[in-house]
């Protein structure tokens, strides 16, 4: 595990399996196959080593010292939540080209867990801010625009939620994705304009060698759950899509 | 051509149902006005009044076209006129253009209007220019338009549509927000650092991408309506 490259192939390996399992789903094959069950296990292995050596492998963060150590959550979290916003904004296009309605469920699930990882960023980023800043929140770029972000994916679940004709949910909440993230990133620019203070992005070249290894591996970790995550509630959605459009059941007849 | 006609076409419509209920947009003008007086409330010395005055004039025009964006598809679901218009021989594009030009039409209005009293209400240094000034409004208006008309269009079929516009529309006009009261600040007090040209920019930038990006996107809600 020492190995870096070992890590990035070991890893990349997993996300192409992932990837034709998700491959294979859209196109209706391996309906029975619950293939993201190992996922997520693999993932929740990972994040409980990746924790593990976070908390107590790693070393001392020179300048922030122990609280340092928060970074192995907050950074995966920050990388996941950009990723995943990014292929909800792919899924929403492909959704309105295609017409298909599981691209509708993949927005609807990847637009909860992104929510739910965006807030881990914030709890996670705030709890970092106050030791190293001295203030919980600043109106720095990065954090306007995740809150915003945040804001407004939230405002296209509840969109969501009030919507009661499914096309109309799927095109609505495909549009409201795609102006979401629009909107970060205008918002990111405006406020880069107007301010900053969050540090610059680190690169493995910045950052000592454990640690990159550490960070990869707590951001694998966090990739596998994601995806875990999501294609189990991608599977809700469908079942919950069926269940809407089955046809009544016929009525009793009296004997 | 035909597109920039009917478009028009649609415009007009719309601007000549406001002049001809003239309550409606004095309604929201007075909603300004109120909010103007509350935010003075707020502030603990009257020095700052003049302070964010660029910021307040655009803060309360944003709370305020929340309700005229809102009437702007509500008026439509009055005796089916929505059907009516979408049986039109007018491509939805048209449509989403022509309401929000009439829209960006009025929200320059109500801020025009408005403009005297936050001089008179919170006595900010002026030292820009008059046209300038105009500019930065039709730009922030044009701005607030076209995202509004976009979610004015979304929420008002859903339930409690007048909770969920703001609720969607907030955080896409954040950088309209940021921008334009900047832009007014700087360029009152005197932009000595000519940073105003860069908030306008931005401004551009953000019309470009919303005019461009959200008819595409009305025609796509417009084909489920």
């Amino acid at each position: 595990m020492s190995n870096p490259d070992l890590m990035l192939a070991f890893g990349a390996g997993g996300v192409a399996t992932a990837l034709l399992a998700a491959i294979s789903m859209v196109r209706g094959g391996l309906k029975s196959f619950r293939w993201e069950a190992y996922v997520g296990a693999f993932g929740l292995g990972m994040v409980l080593m990746g924790q593990y050596m976070g908390l107590f492998v790693a070393p001392r963060e020179r300048m922030m010292g122990e609280v340092g150590r928060i970074l192995y959550v907050h950074v995966p979290s920050a990388w996941l939540t950009m990723l995943i916003f990014t292929f909800t904004c792919i899924f929403a296009f492909a959704f309105l080209m295609s017409g298909k309605r599981i691209f509708d469920s993949l927005v609807e699930s990847s637009i909860e867990v992104g929510v739910i990882m965006a807030i881990l960023l914030q709890v996670t980023g705030s709890l970092f801010a106050k030791p190293t800043w001295g203030v919980y929140w600043d109106w720095d770029p990065r954090l306007v625009s995740t809150a915003v972000m945040t804001l407004s994916f939230v405002g296209v679940l509840i969109l969501r939620s009030v919507l009661d004709d499914p096309d109309r949910r799927a095109t609505w909440t495909s549009v409201g994705a795609i102006l979401a993230t629009l909107s970060m990133l205008i918002t990111y620019f405006s406020v880069r304009l107007w301010r900053t203070l969050h540090q610059m992005q680190s690169s493995p070249d910045s950052v000592s060698d454990p640690m990159v290894v550490i960070l990869r591996a707590n951001a694998f970790a966090f990739l596998f759950l994601s995806i875990f995550f999501i294609a189990w509630r991608t599977r809700i959605a469908v079942a919950r899509a069926q269940a809407d459009e089955a046809p009544p059941l016929p009525p009793e007849v009296p004997v | 051509m035909t597109l920039l006609k009917q478009s028009l076409a649609v415009a007009y419509k719309d601007l000549l149902t406001e002049w001809r209920q003239p309550s409606r947009i004095a309604g929201v003008f007075f909603f300004c006005f109120a909010l103007l007086l509350l935010f003075a409330f707020a502030m603990p010395n009257t020095q700052m009044l003049s302070d964010i005055a660029g910021g307040t004039l655009w803060l309360g025009l944003l709370l305020a076209s929340t309700r005229s964006l809102d009437q702007s598809f509500h008026l439509e679901m009055e005796n089916g006129a929505l059907e009516g218009m979408v049986l039109w021989p007018v491509p939805p594009l048209a449509m989403f253009y022509g309401k929000a030009l009439a829209n960006a039409l009025l929200l320059t209005l109500v801020t025009l209007a408005l403009t005297p009293l936050v001089v008179v209400l919170y006595h900010p240094v002026w030292n820009g220019d008059i046209p300038t000034f105009l500019g930065i409004v039709a730009l922030g208006c044009l701005a607030l338009a076209a995202p509004g008309t976009l979610v004015a269009a979304l929420s008002v079929q859903a339930r409690g549509s007048s909770a969920l516009l703001p609720l969607l529309m907030f955080p896409l006009v954040v950088p309209v927000v940021v921008a334009a009261s900047k832009a007014t600040t700087l360029h009152l007090e005197g932009d000595i650092m000519s940073q105003v040209d860069d908030w306008m920019r931005l401004l551009v930038m953000f019309n470009l991408a919303h005019w461009a990006l959200d008819g595409w996107l009305f025609t796509r809600i417009a084909e489920d309506g």
